[in-house]
């Protein structure tokens, strides 16, 4: 009875100690719940990061593996596969190359996602919230080998379309000219 | 050592393709030879096939449709340039559009005028072709929504305008049907007929019978809805609607409708074969080709593809997607239907053009349509009852083994079928199909269809996709790669009486651009390299060829100038979906890209730039 309570309270503080252990170590922190799109305006999520520039350069995600992962899921269900396809673009443009229309910083990619572009993007800011955005902009940012490497993915689970993001050889990004816009010649009547 | 297996695998190339399986191959087409004869003793006088004679009329010298007349011949009875003379055709002037983006529109010619439609944003130029250097005598511009642009699957084309009763009318890309007073370029009425937020755009070519404009809708990787409208020739008002699918009443199904097959037959089968509601998201737009039978009172269409690609979301037949229909142009009231490609496993839309034609059969005459459909077969189909006459491939199929005669079904090869999880390779033809929207011509002196195609296969795997208003409804990572022989594309010679193939050029690039037939036996095709070219209407050899500055994806045609001369006019500039690696400026290496095209294309950048030049060519 005395010994089976011993090793009954050794074994708790086993359990005990190897959670304070695994509590020390460092880990990417996960969110699993955020407040619906309505209670957090996309423009004040931007603008939040903008004022932080410890943040900025990579996004709150740029460095985090789970939350790339999230990026890569979310960017095949909400149809951005359909125009971008998996980074070589389509109906919409190629995002796995260094040229960027709309610009490259975080901010940037959250305001073209959130509140959409002139020549075809659509609006997401009613259909997904700001941390899904923020995986999203981690994501769309891996593929052109932008953000930590380390948390980028080394195969992916498809059938083999393109190299993993992992793979992708880190351009500079440029910014070019949205499609020039048609001036035709002047209109002639007779 | 090394000869020995390579002739072994040469051996094994022409048993067994290589790795893939070969079900159903035309006689000849594993060759890697750039022309190929597959068949010699064609008749002095042709095959015995006509234009079907109500559905054309004496050559006028115009060209006021994209398909010349209501037969969709593309044939011109001007015979001034022809085998003996065509070497030495010149380029007599060109025009900058100004819009580099893939041009697919047939310039259409009315009197002394020329009219030409460009990619998004849809300008229309008129010149007069009196005037030296056929001065621009005005320029259109319709201004459609930017926004559209993202709405278009497969690059922001045009395929072109038609004329009647003193207007030109095309479809802009955000939906609205214009009129422009051909003499002036004022505008005289404008419909808006679909909504780019519902993921609908148009690219067709109107086709006008009697006091119909009839439009159809793109849209079939977005989940839209599709239709044919007829719209009044005056005023623009729609006067009928029939949607593709849903109930009967709104499919314009009633007593008249008489499918051939008993698989066709039903009551609000456009909405029985399918899942729940997916009908009101299953695509099947009309944004192809329309011909018409004046003496039947018939026009004949196919419809799209349904959505989305992934079928496992769609159990069922899915009709009357990848369908072939006849309708009363007054009314669009439904004749009969026969659906090509039931829960079509592989974007087969049945869109391509059908070119109405009489053969001689069992000792009479037979008034058929001619569809080589995205699936590989060439149908005949009787234009009055819908029964398919022959089904035949013109290219090497592996998704299927045969169309059965008797019951009008297609038999699917089982293991091609996507399932979720699972990478089917080698499927043949691949999504664009055999031939896509680049239509055929025929020429009634040697009684042969000069059919422009590719010559493609993929490996597919089909994903999880969810409906979004106004985004892609696809759910498919496609892979092409190039068919047998390694050229990817041809222009075939098809005999439509045999439903054989009687010749063949193999060309490295998918034959994306119409062709044009003329009395002086000479087909006219452009290459995706930018290769204008002329061949032997009787024996495809190459009689003279022209390196225009962008790849060629647009519709010939033929017309008799105000000097009495014949000319020859085509647009210059890659895109669509097979260009649209240059077009959009996509990134090589992911192959999914444009819906999976960009990996078969890797090199058209190296060949080709961006472009937008109308060439118009005469014998000087």
């Amino acid at each position: 009875m005395c010994s089976r309570f011993a090793d009954r309270a050794l074994r708790a503080g086993l359990v005990v100690l190897a959670v304070a252990a695994l509590a020390a170590c460092p880990r990417e922190r996960r969110t699993f719940h955020d407040s619906p799109p309505a209670a957090s305006p996309a423009a004040e999520s931007a603008k939040v990061v903008r004022s932080d520039s410890g943040v900025s350069r990579q996004g709150p995600y740029g460095e985090n593996a789970y939350a790339l992962n999230q990026g890569k899921q979310l960017f095949a269900a909400f149809n951005c596969v359909g125009c971008h396809s998996h980074g070589g673009g389509g109906m919409g443009p190629p995002l796995m190359d260094s040229a960027w229309i709309y610009g490259f910083e975080p901010a940037n990619i959250y305001a073209t996602i959130a509140n959409g572009r002139p020549n075809g993007m659509p609006s997401f800011k009613n259909r997904i919230t700001p941390q899904q955005t923020w995986e999203l902009v981690a994501y769309v940012r891996a593929m052109s080998g932008q953000g930590s490497k380390a948390a980028r993915t080394n195969r992916s689970d498809e059938m083999e379309v393109r190299s993993a993001e992992a793979q992708t050889t880190t351009e500079k990004p440029v910014l070019v000219a949205p499609p020039p816009t048609v001036t035709p010649p002047a209109q002639e009547h007779p | 050592m090394r000869l020995s297996t390579s002739a072994l695998c040469i051996a094994a190339l022409s048993v067994t393709g290589c790795g893939l399986d070969s079900r159903r191959t035309p006689a000849g087409a594993e060759g890697q030879e750039p022309h190929i004869v597959l068949q010699t003793s064609l008749p002095a006088g042709g095959t015995g096939a006509h234009i079907d004679a109500a559905a054309t009329a004496p050559e006028d010298g115009q060209w006021i449709r994209p398909a010349k007349d209501f037969a969709s011949s593309r044939f011109s009875g001007l015979k001034e340039i022809n085998t003996s003379n065509v070497a030495s055709l010149k380029p007599a002037w060109t025009f900058p559009t100004g819009v580099k983006r893939g041009q697919e529109a047939a310039p259409i010619v009315v009197g002394h005028m020329m009219y030409v439609v460009t990619p998004y944003p849809n300008l229309l130029y008129a010149f007069d072709l009196s005037k030296p250097g056929a001065s621009v005598k005005w320029m259109y511009n319709p201004k459609p929504l930017t926004s559209s642009q993202g709405e278009a699957c497969c690059d922001v084309v045009n395929r072109g305008a038609s004329y009647a009763d003193g207007k030109i009318i095309y479809a802009t890309l955000d939906n609205n049907v214009v009129a422009v007073d051909a003499d002036n370029g004022k505008e005289v009425w404008r419909t808006r007929v679909g909504d780019i937020n519902k993921g609908e755009t148009m690219t067709i070519a109107p086709l006008i019978v009697k006091d119909r404009v009839i439009v159809g809708n793109s849209g079939g990787e977005m989940g839209v809805r599709g239709w044919l409208k007829g719209l009044d020739l005056k005023t623009g008002a729609v006067k009928w609607t029939a949607l593709t699918t849903g109930p009967d009443s709104v499919v314009l199904i009633g007593p008249s409708f008489k499918p051939f097959y008993e698989k066709d037959q039903g009551t609000d089968l456009g909405v029985q074969t399918w899942p729940g509601t997916t009908w009101q998201i299953g695509g099947g737009g009309v944004w192809g080709w329309i011909s018409y039978d004046p003496s039947l009172d018939l026009i004949f269409y196919g419809t799209s593809n349904p959505g989305p690609w992934n079928p496992e979301q769609r159990p069922g037949d899915n009709k009357w997607t990848s369908t072939f229909f006849a309708r009363r142009p007054e009314t669009g009231e439904a004749i009969w239907a026969y659906q090509m490609n039931p829960h079509d496993l592989h974007d087969y839309d049945g869109v391509n053009e059908s070119i109405l034609l009489d053969i001689p059969w069992k000792g009479s005459r037979r008034g058929i349509l001619v569809h080589p459909d995205r699936n590989g077969y060439m149908y005949a189909l009787d234009r009055t009852t819908g029964e398919v006459v022959y089904a035949n491939p013109y290219v090497h199929i592996t998704s299927s083994d045969s169309v059965n005669l008797k019951t009008g079904e297609l038999a699917l090869n089982p293991t091609k079928e996507p399932k979720l999880g699972k990478t089917v390779r080698d499927v043949c033809p691949a999504a664009p199909g055999g031939k896509d929207w680049q239509p055929s011509s025929f020429s009634p002196r040697t009684g042969l269809m000069y059919v422009p195609h590719q010559n493609l296969c993929m490996d597919e795997q089909p994903t999880a996709v969810s409906y979004i208003s106004g985004t892609p409804y696809v759910g498919m990572d496609v892979r092409m790669k190039p068919g047998i022989g390694g050229n990817r594309g041809f222009l075939t010679a098809w005999n439509p009486v045999t439903g054989r193939p009687v010749w063949r050029i193999a060309e490295p690039f998918p034959v994306w651009s119409g062709t044009l037939a003329t009395a002086g036996d000479v087909v006219f095709y452009g290459t995706m390299e930018g290769w204008f070219k002329a061949v032997d209407a009787r024996t495809g050899a190459l009689l003279w060829k022209y390196k225009t500055t962008s790849g060629i994806i647009g519709q010939p045609v033929a017309y008799r100038g105000p000097d009495g001369k014949e000319y020859i006019a085509v647009l210059s500039g890659v895109g669509g979906w097979s260009g649209a690696i240059v077009a959009g400026g996509l990134d090589p290496r992911d192959s999914s890209a444009a819906l999976g095209f960009v990996g078969v294309m890797r090199d058209l950048p190296t060949v080709t730039p961006k472009g937008g030049t109308l060439y118009v060519f005469s014998l000087r």
